[in-house]
């Protein structure tokens, strides 16, 4: 019979105590941000979306190999002896012309061993976010900008991994 | 209450989508009534061949995959694989890649117990604690996006080290948060844990004995909960946790018989409060260093076989890995706490009505992510 | 009703209208108007409701729609439920599963038509009002019943027995509870009752005696039961049984229930705010204060506030068993509310 009160006592008593704790709730500041009139400040090592400077990069093939997705393309060709040198910005000389360097941003699984093993530190994690498209073709982005000299078959450096 | 089958039972399928099963998992039921007479859980809607995959990629590549495993606690898993390798090579790591692993996986282990908290309440019925834990879960987040970039699926435990090194303004920013936080878990249990209708719904449900939990493997606060005091951090201490001081919470039964869900709820809220004991000390015993000294240039381990175990927020994690001198695993077999929870799940159902289905599902804390790998 | 059937005899030529339109059309109107008041009410009460959790839960809710504050977002979800197809899964009962929205939205809209919202605005003042209000309450169980049968659905079936197993067994306790006022007012009437409430805050039956008061807090535990508000939303247990008996809703029917629901949380509100809390009587006495606020501003205030309180338990409170619930209708309202009864009678007698 005791316990039959004292349960109905404890049970009001813990039902007033989570009715103030949610009433103390009503008057704290909310947290929402009002995304997309205000937007979150990415910090600054942010991993988004991939990006490569072209212009330095020495066509290696190091974040082809290790990415575990097999998600970047490169395809390169020797540069001719006749043609003119050329460095990337900490000097390093080029030797490959990259004529195909794809990044299939939706098998891209955003785990930056890519850029770690860059020479030049040309491929970088950037903070943009905000890149939906309505064709999926869309999200492989195409850096290279040169075009192949030769016609020779090429030599593919990333998806076979054997 | 036991239940006995009257001849009428339905077969009820609480399918692979539904708002309370944590994942794609489905639930026959065969009900009488209210009362549950057996539950078979189907499991494999998340396959996703993780340990084939791993043979084929290198030891440094298989690290992203093994954060998709339980993606609540990812740096835990990280850190099962991680050590397991590096055990393996027999690498050492110095005294700041040791506290800051620390550091990440007990910041992990409070963000995986703050789901466990929140999306249990939100089964229960009180949908308030699941925006709450989320909330100050958000500012670990924040943290974790400071250091590695990257809020959920980290890749930061390296095999030798770490991915990069905490910024400046970090110990001060968590020192900040702890100090924040820990009212909070007295908030919360004001709210939910100590509230007389969530007591009724779920300290006399869901009784796994520890005999029943030990025979079946189940381990972590599972295990705890049912009042057996067993925690890899201190029985084969890794990474330097026997120099750390803290409790391993026990649940005792206080308001009902011992292994009830509400036991393991409560060993979880009871652990958050020890994780912020545990990473206060780390930030202590931090001392300046190279986080990235000890990371081989080639990850070749030498011919052998090593199984190592962890423990990850839900249980005992384990990693069995055979190498055969190679750059890529030969066998890479994950030892899945879920996965032995949801085989005592079976028996402990039986008897129990509908509602307390959901109840007992929840206080086990499952991902399905790690049990179908 | 006269105020309306009046308002009618300015129309031109009205005399000359049948007898019986000249009988049914103020009928007509009123229920329009009550109808026009309870839907404005519930879009409101909507708004209120995602206001409300969204600042316990430290977060905005609406804010987008409508400019200020996001009041207008009830407004554009009815709008887009009205632009839904209109699906009718094949295998269901089709007039039980097309006429069981209505029939529990009628539960709460016919009950409005006794409750007195100003001193002389209501529809009707029947010698019997409360006992009509407990009796036409409790039809949406039918409703609710008819809804989980006819749609062959396993889990709207188990949301359906749940549901009228709790309504029913709540009726009791809440019924008693009213007796605990009847008494003392000594008449079923509604604008009787109110009446016997006139003058001032100490007369509200609430503050009367202690036993009263007790039998105000054991009829709004029963109501949050009838109207299915948590910790009693076990019939439509988001997380057990998907949506319980209106799952296999959609669209304009669904939104039927939504209404049906906030009408009920409306009526259980309004009656207790007239029972205990004084209906549309002032807060001060004539002597003391003048009396400027007009009586449906004051009901509608005190239902209000009531509305509230359902709202923050609703957010602060986790679900309750069946059975859990069971025990407590039976075993521990049910004793409360005669032992009150007996007290009020006891206090009511002229020893």
């Amino acid at each position: 019979m005791l316990t039959y009160f004292r349960n109905l006592g404890l049970g009001l008593v813990t039902v007033l105590n989570s009715m103030g704790v949610a009433w103390r709730h009503l008057f704290t500041r909310s947290v929402t941000l009002q995304y997309p009139t205000v937007k979150w400040q990415m910090p600054e090592g942010s991993r988004m979306r991939l990006f490569n400077k072209i212009e330095d990069c020495i066509g290696c093939g190091q974040c082809a190999r290790v990415c575990p997705t097999d998600c970047i393309t490169i395809q390169t060709e020797k540069r001719g002896k006749d043609e003119p040198e050329i460095f990337a910005s900490d000097g390093t000389v080029i030797k490959l012309r990259t004529y195909v360097f794809d990044i299939d941003m939706t098998r891209c699984c955003y785990c930056a061993l890519c850029t770690f093993p860059c020479p030049t530190l040309c491929l970088v994690m950037t903070g943009a976010y905000e890149y939906s498209v309505y064709d999926k073709d869309e999200h492989i982005y195409h850096f290279a900008k040169d075009k192949p000299l030769t016609i020779k078959a090429p030599k593919v450096l990333s998806t076979d991994k054997a | 209450m036991k239940a006995e089958y009257s001849g009428e039972v339905m077969t009820l399928n609480m399918g692979p989508q539904h708002p309370s099963t944590h994942g794609v998992l489905r639930l026959e039921l065969k009900t009488d009534g209210e009362i549950v007479a057996d539950a078979v859980p189907h499991i494999g809607y998340l396959h996703r061949c993780f340990e084939k995959h791993a043979e084929n990629i290198d030891y440094a590549a298989v690290g992203p995959y093994t954060d998709r495993m339980d993606y609540c606690a990812a740096m835990n898993m990280e850190l099962g694989y991680v050590l397991t390798v590096e055990k393996l090579m027999g690498i050492q790591v110095n005294n700041r890649v040791r506290c800051i692993r620390i550091i990440m996986a007990e910041l992990n282990r409070i963000a995986s117990h703050l789901i466990a908290a929140g999306t249990y309440g939100n089964d229960i019925g009180s949908v308030t604690p699941y925006l709450w834990c989320f909330r100050d879960r958000e500012t670990i987040l924040d943290l974790f996006e400071e250091t590695c970039g990257a809020r959920l699926l980290y890749n930061y435990n390296w095999i030798g080290g770490l991915m990069a090194d905490l910024r400046p303004g970090f110990e001060k920013k968590l020192v900040e948060f702890l100090d924040y936080f820990e009212p909070q878990v007295d908030n919360l249990n004001r709210l939910l844990s100590d509230n007389y209708i969530f007591i009724q719904r779920t300290a006399k449900v869901g009784i796994l004995s520890p005999e029943l939990a030990v025979s079946y493997g189940v381990t972590g606060p599972n295990l705890r909960g049912s009042g057996v005091k067993f925690d890899v951090r201190k029985d084969e201490p890794y990474l330097g946790y026997q120099d750390i001081d803290f409790e391993i919470p026990v649940g005792k039964g206080e308001h009902g018989p011992v292994g009830s869900c509400w036991d393991r709820y409560m060993v979880r809220i009871r652990e958050v409060k020890e994780s912020c004991r545990i990473v206060r000390q780390a930030v202590a015993q931090l001392t300046p260093g190279d986080v990235q000294e000890s990371i081989p240039k080639r990850i070749k381990p030498p011919v052998g076989e090593i199984y190592m175990r962890t423990e990850c927020p839900r249980g005992e994690l384990g990693y069995y890995i055979v190498s055969d001198g190679g750059l890529k695993p030969y066998r890479l077999k994950v030892k899945s706490p879920c996965f032995t929870v949801m085989s005592a799940f079976r028996e402990v159902s039986r008897g129990a009505m509908i509602a307390d289905i959901i109840a007992i599902l929840g206080s086990f804390d499952i991902v399905l992510g790690e049990i179908d790998r | 009703m006269e105020s309306i059937a009046q308002l009618l005899r300015l129309i031109p030529k009205y005399e000359a209208f049948p007898q019986l339109v000249q009988a049914l059309l103020p009928m007509l109107v009123s229920c329009v108007l009550i109808f026009a008041v309870l839907a404005l009410a519930v879009l409101f009460a909507v708004w209120l409701e995602r206001k409300v959790s969204a600042h316990i839960q430290d977060r905005l809710g609406p804010m987008y729609v409508g400019g200020w504050h996001g009041w207008a977002q009830t407004l554009a979800d009815a709008l887009k439920l009205l632009l839904k197809e209109d699906i009718v899964p094949a295998s269901t009962d089709r007039i039980l599963y097309k006429m069981a929205p209505y029939i529990v939205f009628l539960g709460a809209f016919a009950a409005f038509v006794v409750v007195p919202f100003g001193a002389s605005s209501f529809v009707t003042d029947l010698n019997i009002g409360i006992l009509y209000v407990v009796a036409v309450g409790s039809l949406s169980v039918v409703g609710i019943i008819m809804a989980g049968w006819a749609s062959n659905n396993k889990y709207s079936l188990y949301g359906g027995m749940r549901a009228a197993a709790q309504i029913i067994s709540y009726e009791i306790p809440s019924a008693i509870a009213i007796m605990a006022v009847v008494i003392p007012a000594g008449s079923l009437s509604m604008v009787e009752i109110v009446n016997a409430q006139k003058g001032g805050i100490q007369n509200w039956f609430v503050f009367r005696n202690p036993f009263i008061f007790l039998a105000f807090i054991v009829y709004f535990v029963a109501s949050l039961a009838e109207v299915n508000r948590t910790p009693f939303d076990i019939p439509e247990a988001e997380s057990e049984l998907v949506a319980g008996y209106h799952t296999e809703y959609s669209g304009m029917r669904f939104a039927f229930f939504f209404l049906a629901e906030y009408a009920n949380m409306f009526l259980v509100a309004s009656v207790a705010a007239t029972l205990f809390l004084g209906g549309w009587t002032q807060l001060l006495p004539a002597s003391i204060a003048p009396q400027i606020l007009p009586g449906p501003v004051l009901f509608f205030g005190k239902v209000l506030v009531l509305i509230f309180i359902q709202m923050w338990l609703r957010w602060s409170l986790p679900r309750v068993r069946v059975d859990q619930l069971m025990y407590l209708s039976w075993k521990v309202l049910l004793p409360i509310s005669l032992v009150l009864v007996l007290g009020v009678g006891w206090l009511a007698v002229d020893w």
